[in-house]
């Protein structure tokens, strides 16, 4: 993991990250007291969807882009869905758009709370795995597994499958759930809602290591809502755009030590994407629940400390849970679980807030509804040129640190992202090439 | 086991995939703190970054294979493991990214990719079993959670796993769904598929798309017949033959025949 080279050089490497989804490596290249490289490697091998979506039809895209990834397949399909029903012309209306929002709300929770319990509390409190922190914190990954457990039964109601739903088509749901089924639901959420305000409190209590940067946030808005299913994107820095906007901002770069595209902002500058992002945008927007428990965590109106996300992330789940008690209250099946769509050529883009940042989709329609184009940009590889600048922040002050206790900081500082590797792997397409 | 005896030692692996049968195993919730009671968790890096070295008792392995290194890699988890179970449609299949068999991998590369030097690849995506012996495959994607949950039981208590090869119509009926194919004209994989998911897209109103892969014995030709009956074109046959197992027999074969 580590080696000296001579010449006061050091290189700490880790070559499995572990608890993160996919497969990654760090490197981080210390010569003399100066911090001479680092890197994220993406090597989870690619497996090309945005070209093989070329000639499958419109319908099949929010279940084949599912398959991306099993921890966020809401976002994936959501995505997809806003896209052609933006290259179609369709709107399905505000209560099949309750009922994705409800749905979305399942995936929030599942996934920030495999997040936040299983993967980045253990860094914290120097643990290896949840089942070693079980041992001297069993009551609260207990809890974390309940709360998980909630999501996932949304997700099952709602979408017909906790991992890779069933119900879900362009145009709306396959089968509205009654209003029994919501309503069998409602006891398990509260139970996780009381779980998640304690868990707000229990992180907000873990130690932080000073660290704060000045990041380019960038999430949705909507003017009605903390924006998850959609909305417009803007950034601290005055963005305000429109999803077909995208790419007049933001580019993709493909460099050599990841399968993954880097993506920039066209001045050539990192973004910063997820929880702590939304939180610091749209913090108004939280329910009063949500945005007391911030305030008791001492979050205060942003957030700048990545290792605090972890305190974001659960003031997300108390949001999620209270936001889906709310909309299964005010609960009216649509009339119709879908409206239907009929195929023409035309160009859709889509995006949504997957939990761990804004997911953008393009496609491209031919007369008969196949895809003639699709272009993915998922949050991971948008986030990742801001892990590496992390990285090098962090580790410049901390070079004193022995290579061990560096080294476990150094996976902590890249797992505050919560870095979906195996989403980032696969797709981005550059529109130039500049070889 | 006999009492005072190591307890077995599991591993999880994974090759080409979206995690989300790694997450099953996650999903497991309550049961999931008292696993290591049972069975040591020997190597699990999306869970934790302890690891220990094989040999392994059991090994799950998720993901296909689709580069070099990756070849070699399951060859050496195989070595290292006594008993090795695939889980999910990449692993048993080659999963979605298969579609990749049907055409030209130097094609799909420069589709995603500027660089097309960086990308070490192979032409194919295949199943675990195309390249070393496994013991049992469980089907699904992603694999049922209370399926997989038979599966380590099974193989901690040396029996082998009760999972049905029936296809996803005996579980509908038994749901007490009406038939989405005889009652409305919808498209439906049922008959060829294998149970495990419970039946959960006709259980919607929905055709099953064969998530869960060819069952024992599948008649595809004859379900072919029926989908043109009902005036499904066949670019839209092979689009349900082709997509998560799209080169697993039967299914592989189904697809080729309708292709124009």
């Amino acid at each position: 993991m580590s080696a000296d080279q001579g010449g006061g050089t050091r290189t700490i490497r880790t070559d499995y990250l572990a608890r993160v989804e996919g497969e990654g490596a760090m490197t981080v290249k210390i010569r003399g007291d100066e911090v001479e490289q680092v890197g994220l490697e993406i090597y989870e091998p690619p497996r090309f969807f945005e070209a093989f979506l070329k000639g499958r039809s419109f319908r099949e895209a929010p279940d084949i882009t599912a398959r991306i990834c099993g921890i966020c397949p809401v976002a994936y399909m959501t995505s997809a869905f806003n896209a052609m029903e933006d290259a179609l012309g369709i709107d399905p209306g505000p209560r099949v758009g309750a009922l994705r929002r409800l749905m979305y709300c399942g995936e929030w929770v599942e996934s920030h709370a495999l997040h936040v319990f299983l993967l980045h509390a253990p860094d914290f409190l120097g643990f290896d795995s949840a089942w070693t922190m079980a041992r001297e914190h069993r009551e609260m990954v207990e809890a974390g597994l309940k709360i998980k457990k909630a999501g996932n039964d949304l997700l099952r109601v709602v979408g017909g499958r906790a991992i890779h739903p069933v119900n879900v088509r362009v145009g709306g749901f396959y089968r509205a759930p009654g209003r029994d089924q919501l309503d069998a639901l409602v006891g398990r959420l509260e139970e996780a809602r009381e779980l998640a305000t304690g868990a707000v409190e229990w992180v907000a209590g873990l130690p932080f290591p000073e660290f704060e940067q000045d990041y380019e946030f960038v999430a949705l808005r909507d003017p009605d809502r903390y924006a998850i299913e959609d909305g417009r994107l803007v950034s601290g820095s005055g963005l305000d755009l429109a999803p077909d906007q995208f790419e007049q901002h933001f580019e993709e770069r493909h460099v050599e030590h990841s399968t993954a595209l880097h993506s920039l902002m066209r001045d050539g500058g990192t973004y910063f994407l997820g929880p702590m992002a939304r939180y610091s945008l749209n913090r108004e927007q939280l329910s009063p629940v949500a945005r007391e428990a911030a305030d008791r965590a001492g979050l205060g109106p942003e957030c700048r400390n990545p290792f605090r996300s972890i305190v974001v992330r659960a003031v997300e789940i108390l949001y999620a849970l209270d936001e889906a008690l709310r909309l299964i209250s005010a609960y009216e099946p649509p009339e119709s679980a879908a409206v239907e769509a009929e195929p023409r050529a035309g160009t859709g883009h889509g995006w949504s807030e997957a939990p761990r940042g804004m997911l953008w989709h393009r496609y491209r329609l031919e007369d008969d509804g196949s895809i003639a184009e699709a272009r993915i940009v998922p949050p991971t590889s948008q986030n990742q040129p801001r892990i590496e600048q992390d990285l090098r922040a962090f580790v410049q002050p901390r070079v004193g640190l022995d290579d061990e206790r560096l080294q476990w900081e150094c996976e902590q500082a890249i797992r505050n992202y919560d870095p979906c590797i195996s989403c980032s792997a696969h797709f981005l397409k550059l529109t130039v090439d500049r070889s | 086991m006999s009492a005072g005896a190591a307890p077995p030692k599991l591993a999880v692996w994974k090759f080409a995939s979206c995690d989300g049968c790694q997450l099953s195993l996650l999903d497991f919730e309550q049961e999931l703190i008292a696993l290591p009671d049972q069975i040591e968790v020997a190597y699990f890096l999306e869970a934790t970054k302890g690891t220990i070295e094989g040999p392994y008792d059991l090994s799950l392995v998720e993901g296909s294979i689709t580069t070099p290194a990756d070849r070699e890699r399951i060859r050496e988890v195989r070595r290292q493991s006594a008993r090795l179970v695939t889980i999910g449609a990449c692993a048993t299949s080659g999963g979605i990214q298969a579609l990749r068999n049907f055409a030209d991998v130097d094609d799909f590369i420069s589709t995603v990719y500027a660089e097309p030097g960086y990308i070490s690849t192979l032409e194919d995506s295949t199943a675990i079993s195309a390249n070393v012996p496994v013991d049992f495959e469980l089907q699904g994607c992603p694999v049922d959670r209370h399926q997989l949950f038979e599966v380590i039981s099974a193989f901690l208590n040396r029996r082998r796993p009760a999972i049905p090869s029936y296809s996803v119509c005996v579980e509908c009926k038994r749901a007490g769904n009406v038939c989405v194919t005889v009652a409305h004209g919808t498209p439906c994989l049922g008959p060829v598929t294998q149970a495990g998911c419970g039946a959960i897209c006709p259980s919607c109103d929905r055709g099953c798309y064969g998530c869960f892969g060819p069952a024992e014995a599948p008649n595809a030709p004859s379900l072919s017949r029926q989908l043109s009956g009902l005036g499904v074109e066949d670019v839209d046959i092979v689009r349900l033959y082709r997509t998560f197992h799209a080169d697993r027999e039967p299914f592989r074969s189904e697809g080729i025949a309708h292709e124009r």
